[in-house]
């Protein structure tokens, strides 16, 4: 392929002109009327059709999905960007319109605060927030302001998956629909609850809007604002911000919709964001888990089901129909808000995406396309298993024995986060805290130092986290619950592992291994066998 | 021999951020031999609007991929693109996705 001679210097000859619909006078759809926006490569639709055709997928893509059952309640994720609030207003709309095409859930809206990581000062968040509030009274629904601040309030058990509700299947689904019906039905028989249109769920958007006990009329507690600024500066590249603030901005959402009963979150994520989501998680070590991150429903957290119905959207339609139909939005900066193209694999993605769109109108539909063929099988046919901390996917790396080269790498991958002189401090699975000090742990008296504990976190993540976790110099600015959940978890392992290694002194200056991770269901003597394994193998 | 051009240019979804964040700019387009296109009205608002950063806004001829235009709430691209012609009392939007979802 690459010849002597051969001449790199010429620009990449150009693709074929985008192609220009043709300037028919008339919307393609209805023949009729006047075009105003184009759709796909060429497909001109007048304002009413366009319209119809925008509501048509949103509803589509939940029928489609039967995933959403009559008067369960769904938390929709507000960010104030055109895209949620285009969802927030089709749930909205749905939910206003008559008899059976109506919408049948009860949804509650949640709005996070990220202004502290952004570094905005207290006066631009709170005109912000008028702003978000008026918007959030229009709508009707239950609402509730958080702030990013509130991670450090965050109890450990938001990581931890809770026990999954089986999956309706389409027969549920239909019975479920079924008796919802029928339930109605009865009610106005019996003349009970009014109006045919009203149902249950109803009564709640009458209420008046709640609010979380902690009210914003003030800012933040100033220390825990100070923590995030802190933990946001110490992080050394914006594209590992841009994970942490999404992993944080998830937990958040998780606990308030665990918090108030809802069992499934909308998430305003368009074709396009998905588009580039998919490909910036390629890059980022994610290939594992794209099928979650990118498909229309993600069970990762057990209880709570995120779902995606704008993922048939692009952003051009979108800003379009926002525009023609005044949609309210609140623009808010974000982290990456005129940040350079190069300045995180997630602008370089979103550039690279958007220009080759340009010249060939069909790529973003055509990635979108191969992430719904993405199924979502576990890794070696085993269901259950630990789970990376952060992002809660099934752990994607090998343990500490394997012989692949991918697991050699994962391992010398944790190993480079604690750079101890051989002499020193040892890093051991077991030994993570203090509490590992305090139950006899082999080691002594010695204390354990930070390497262990930032060890101890890192083993328990699964690649891509690692590998985000590298431009994080420091683990102690991390919100208190994640801390503690992995203290937790190396704990649940310890007591196992403490009977078995080996006790004797002077082999302790080389025991261990710094990223080994014992599957806790080795027991008895495998785990023997493993830690003399990991002993002889890595440091002879 | 163009008249000079009395119209609206705004800007929306963060593309703002740019112009001082100021939406709307009631512009008075110089008469010139040519007629104003879209393609001389980015040229003149390089020059005369835009504050900072030109490379977040405009990329070489045209705007960067992701910013929208919009010609009296039509999409530009009915209209010819660059090519359009501006009349007197035209609203030109520009709408950034880029920003936010």
């Amino acid at each position: 392929m690459c010849q002597v001679g051969e001449d790199y210097g010429d620009a990449a000859p150009e693709g074929p002109p985008p192609p220009r619909p043709g300037h028919e006078l008339k919307c393609v759809k209805c023949k009729d009327g006047l075009p105003v926006v184009v759709i796909r490569a060429g497909d001109a639709f007048c304002r009413d059709c366009f319209r119809a055709f925008y509501i048509h997928k949103f509803r589509a893509v939940l029928g489609k999905n039967r995933l959403i059952f009559p008067g369960e309640k769904v938390l929709l994720a507000w960010s104030g960007g055109p895209s949620s609030s285009s969802m927030v207003w089709q749930v909205l709309e749905g939910l206003s319109r008559d008899s059976a095409k109506r919408l049948r859930f009860v949804p509650g809206v949640v709005y996070v605060d990220e202004g502290a990581a952004c570094g905005q000062s207290w006066k631009d968040r709170a005109r912000t927030l008028a702003d978000v509030k008026s918007i959030l009274q229009t709508t009707g629904f239950p609402w509730h302001i958080v702030t990013l601040e509130e991670v450090f309030a965050l109890p450990p058990s938001v990581l931890r998956c809770s026990a999954q509700e089986p999956v309706g299947t389409i027969g549920t689904y239909k019975v479920a629909v079924d008796s919802f019906l029928q339930q109605q039905h009865t009610l106005v028989a019996e003349g009970v609850g009014g109006s045919p249109n009203s149902t249950p769920g109803e009564e709640q958007l009458s209420q008046p809007c709640t609010q979380d006990p902690q009210d914003l009329a003030g800012p933040p507690p100033a220390d825990q604002t100070e923590a995030l600024s802190r933990l946001f500066d110490s992080v050394k590249t914006l594209t590992a911000k841009e994970e942490l603030l999404q992993t944080l901005r998830t937990h958040l959402i998780l606990h308030v919709a665990r918090a108030h009963g809802y069992s499934k979150v909308m998430t305003g994520d368009s074709c396009t964001r998905l588009a580039i989501k998919l490909m910036t998680g390629l890059a980022l070590g994610r290939g594992a888990f794209l099928a979650w991150d990118t498909g229309f429903s993600d069970e990762r957290h057990g209880s709570v089901v995120v779902v995606r119905p704008m993922r048939e959207h692009t952003l051009k339609e979108v800003a379009f129909y926002n525009r023609l139909f005044a949609v309210p939005s609140v623009f808010t900066p974000a982290i990456d808000t005129k940040a350079p193209e190069k300045a995180s694999i997630h602008r370089l993605m979103e550039g690279f995406l958007l220009r080759l769109q340009a010249q060939f109108p069909s790529t973003v539909s055509t990635v979108y396309r191969t992430s719904e063929k993405l199924v979502k099988a576990p890794r070696d046919g085993c269901a259950s298993g630990p789970r990376c901390l952060l992002c809660m996917c099934l752990l994607d790396v090998d343990t500490a024995d394997s012989a692949t080269a991918f697991g050699a790498q994962t391992q010398d991958c944790s190993q480079m986060q604690s750079p101890t002189p051989p002499a020193e401090a040892p890093t051991v699975p077991c030994c993570s805290t203090e509490v590992g000090r305090a139950q006899n742990c082999f080691r002594g008296t010695r204390p354990c130092g930070r390497e262990d504990s930032r060890a101890c976190v890192i083993e328990q993540l699964c690649y891509s986290c690692r590998v985000n976790m590298k431009d994080v110099p420091s683990l102690d600015p991390l919100p208190p619950y994640i801390l503690a959940e992995a203290q937790l978890r190396s704990q649940r392992r310890s007591p196992e592992i403490q009977e078995y290694l080996v006790e004797s002194s002077d082999d302790d200056v080389h025991t261990g291994g710094s990223g080994a991770w014992v599957p806790p269901e080795q027991e008895g003597k495998d785990g023997q066998a493993a830690c003399d394994c990991i002993n002889k193998n890595i440091f002879n | 021999m163009a008249a000079p051009l009395s119209v609206e240019v705004e800007f929306g979804g963060g593309a703002e951020l740019l112009f001082d964040g100021i939406k709307k700019h009631q512009v008075t387009l110089p008469g010139r031999e040519e007629p104003w296109d879209i393609r001389n009205l980015l040229v003149w608002i390089k020059k005369n609007l835009l504050k900072e950063r030109p490379e977040l806004f405009i990329q070489g001829d045209s705007v960067r991929p992701g910013i929208l235009v919009l010609v009296n709430d039509a999409d530009w691209e009915l209209l010819g693109e660059l090519d359009y012609q501006l009349q007197d009392q035209d609203s030109v939007l520009f709408i950034s996705t880029l920003h936010g979802g």
